[in-house]
């Protein structure tokens, strides 16, 4: 099922709700605002909205002078140029510096879509995740994000939020509330973990009912939080599981299957599938031909799930 | 500027020299000569200009001063231990292992150090968003961001120097050490930044050229680019590499860069023996 907003007007509500009681909060834009919506924001506090037009250096540079001061800046920008196009900004101004800057990339992976391969971030939560001290989240559905995002403020630091702009698949139900350093167990299963984010988290939920008609027990844990990575959680279901399926709209490099591995290298050795992209570009297209051409798709998962179990030791 | 002023200013200028030199010359090797071309824009700063107090280095309503050529750290260092916000005995510690001052500028070990930098061309983005802050916040402390003329070639200074300009923040001043030199040789040789004055203008900023080394002068400008309503000012300094150190001065461009000899920096700082 459709979700009913769009994830980017839940961030911009969550954001001006929040600024009314708290003046520690801006907006730094570089030219996107009128993409991932923002506007309410600058209507609803013009002095504390400021967009430096496309110059994504300077505005994470902004950001992280305003946060010298005590702000809390979100900045944001497509995913490719939010991380790649300043990553030494974010990297010296702001996480070296500790400098409590939020940072917002949209439209992971496939979500580009026609944008294509300048505009598709396979990398970003991979580059993010090396900056020492970066959080790193996605969060899967407008309701997790609104339960979020209160969070990603209290905490003192920076964040990186891998954001869907628009309406997502609904996974939870409005007014659910996660822990931004927790992993959530969707649903039980005795046989193979599949690991998922952002838009694999439905994929993975149909993959489970497939493997289920097959006698295979799928359990699905979203882990939207990629670092820190809830390693209690995962060893917890890998343990019980014995083996693995990574489901990430990202390069299998670096991403979330790279995090999942040294989870299990570290606390519990089980064989690891990857449905994920694999060491490549993006491309032109809508998201339904993107997840065929990069093996995205619920059978990907279900292939990998009988080949993880395949191979328990 | 009265002449007893001018003298203190000068007096303590050549004391900050000295401080780099012997900070320096004790490591053995560092940035001598982009530290010391800034000297008496620091000494007018410090001890003249910005609303600074050691005892209160997190002071929100304080000046902020960020040093976006991060590697001129030694002779921030030598004004801030000369300031008091640490003890004298410190500047003995750069860059040995755990130290609070590391050769490029660190907020977070330093005590009185408003911005890292080492990364060029990131500080000036900073310095723009601590202008903003304070515009937000209707504080009215000032910002003075110091770029370096090798610096300048990155992109970002420019990027930061259109918003700074377009957004005409009067809190904001910013100073061009232009030494006219880098690592691999003259500015104007690699990719000239001239005319400085004339781009500053052309992004909305107002400019004007002063003798980076005449304290008098430094000071009149700061007091101009304060009287600026409405206009981010950006003050080219014009500055000579190893400024006020003969064995620095003549080493030219590689004066960047290089190792002092013991006897050197003695003899320099009338230091025989500790």
């Amino acid at each position: 099922m459709q979700d009913s907003k769009e994830m980017r007007e839940v961030y911009c509500e969550s954001l001006v709700q929040m600024a009314a009681t708290d003046p520690r909060i801006v907006v730094v834009e570089a030219d996107l605002m009128n993409c991932i919506k923002t506007g309410p924001f600058k209507k609803a506090y013009p002095d504390r909205f400021f967009d430096v037009g496309v110059a994504e250096a300077n505005m994470v540079g902004i950001s992280a002078g305003l946060a010298t001061c005590g702000k809390i800046p979100f900045c944001s920008s497509f995913g490719t140029f939010a991380t790649r196009r300043c990553y030494d900004q974010i990297f010296i101004s702001v996480a070296y510096s500790k400098q409590n800057v939020k940072i917002v990339g949209t439209d992971p992976g496939i979500a580009a879509e026609i944008n294509g391969g300048t505009h598709m971030p396979f990398e970003d939560m991979g580059i993010m995740r090396g900056i020492p001290g970066m959080v790193c989240v996605e969060p899967t559905d407008s309701a997790m994000l609104r339960s979020l995002m209160p969070q990603i403020v209290d905490f003192n630091g920076p964040v990186y939020i891998r954001l869907f702009r628009k309406k997502t698949e609904k996974i939870f139900e409005d007014g659910a509330s996660f822990d931004l350093f927790k992993a959530f167990t969707l649903r039980k299963g005795a046989d193979v973990t599949i690991i998922a984010s952002g838009i694999m988290v439905s994929r993975a939920l149909d993959a489970a009912e497939q493997l289920k008609e097959r006698g295979i027990s799928a359990e699905v844990v979203n882990v939207y939080t990629w670092k820190p990575i809830d390693d209690e959680t995962i060893a917890k279901s890998m343990r019980k599981t014995g083996a693995v399926v990574v489901a990430e709209n990202h390069n299998v490099f670096n991403g979330l299957t790279s995090a999942v591995a040294e989870v299990a290298a570290k606390l519990c050795p089980v064989p690891i599938e990857s449905v994920a992209v694999k060491d490549q570009f993006g491309e032109v297209g809508k998201m339904p031909y993107l997840s065929d051409r990069y093996g995205l798709n619920v059978s990907n998962i279900v292939d990998a799930a009988i080949k993880a179990t395949k191979r328990k030791i | 500027m009265d002449k007893q002023k001018v003298k203190f200013l000068n007096d303590k200028a050549d004391d900050i020299r000295k401080l780099i030199i012997e900070m320096i010359g004790r490591l053995g090797v560092g940035h001598v000569g982009g530290s010391l071309s800034i000297v008496e824009l620091l000494t007018v700063l410090y001890y003249d200009k910005a609303k600074v107090d050691p005892a209160r280095p997190d002071d929100p309503d304080r000046d902020r001063i960020v040093l976006s050529k991060g590697h001129a750290g030694p002779a921030l260092y030598s004004v801030l231990a000369d300031k008091g916000y640490f003890p004298l005995d410190k500047i003995r510690t750069l860059n040995q292992p755990g130290t609070d001052l590391p050769s490029h500028c660190d907020m977070n070990k330093t005590v009185g150090v408003d911005m890292t930098a080492g990364s060029l061309g990131q500080g000036l983005s900073c310095a723009v968003g601590m202008a903003l802050a304070g515009k937000i916040d209707k504080k009215d402390y000032r910002v003075y961001a110091i770029i370096g003329d090798g610096e300048s070639q990155e992109g970002q200074i420019w990027e930061a120097m259109m918003y700074a300009g377009n957004m005409g923040l009067d809190n904001l001043t910013i100073f061009l050490d232009d030494n006219k030199m880098q690592i691999d040789d003259y500015t104007a040789n690699i990719n000239s930044v001239e005319p400085f004055d004339k781009k500053c203008e052309a992004f909305n900023l107002r400019s004007e050229r002063v003798n980076g080394h005449d304290v008098k002068a430094i000071a009149e400008a700061i007091d101009r680019a304060h009287a600026a309503k409405g206009k981010c000012t950006c003050i080219v300094l014009d500055t000579v590499k190893g400024h006020g150190v003969p064995f620095a001065v003549s080493k030219g461009v590689g004066s960047h860069s290089f190792s002092i000899s013991e006897a050197e920096w003695r003899e320099f700082c009338g230091k025989e023996a500790d």
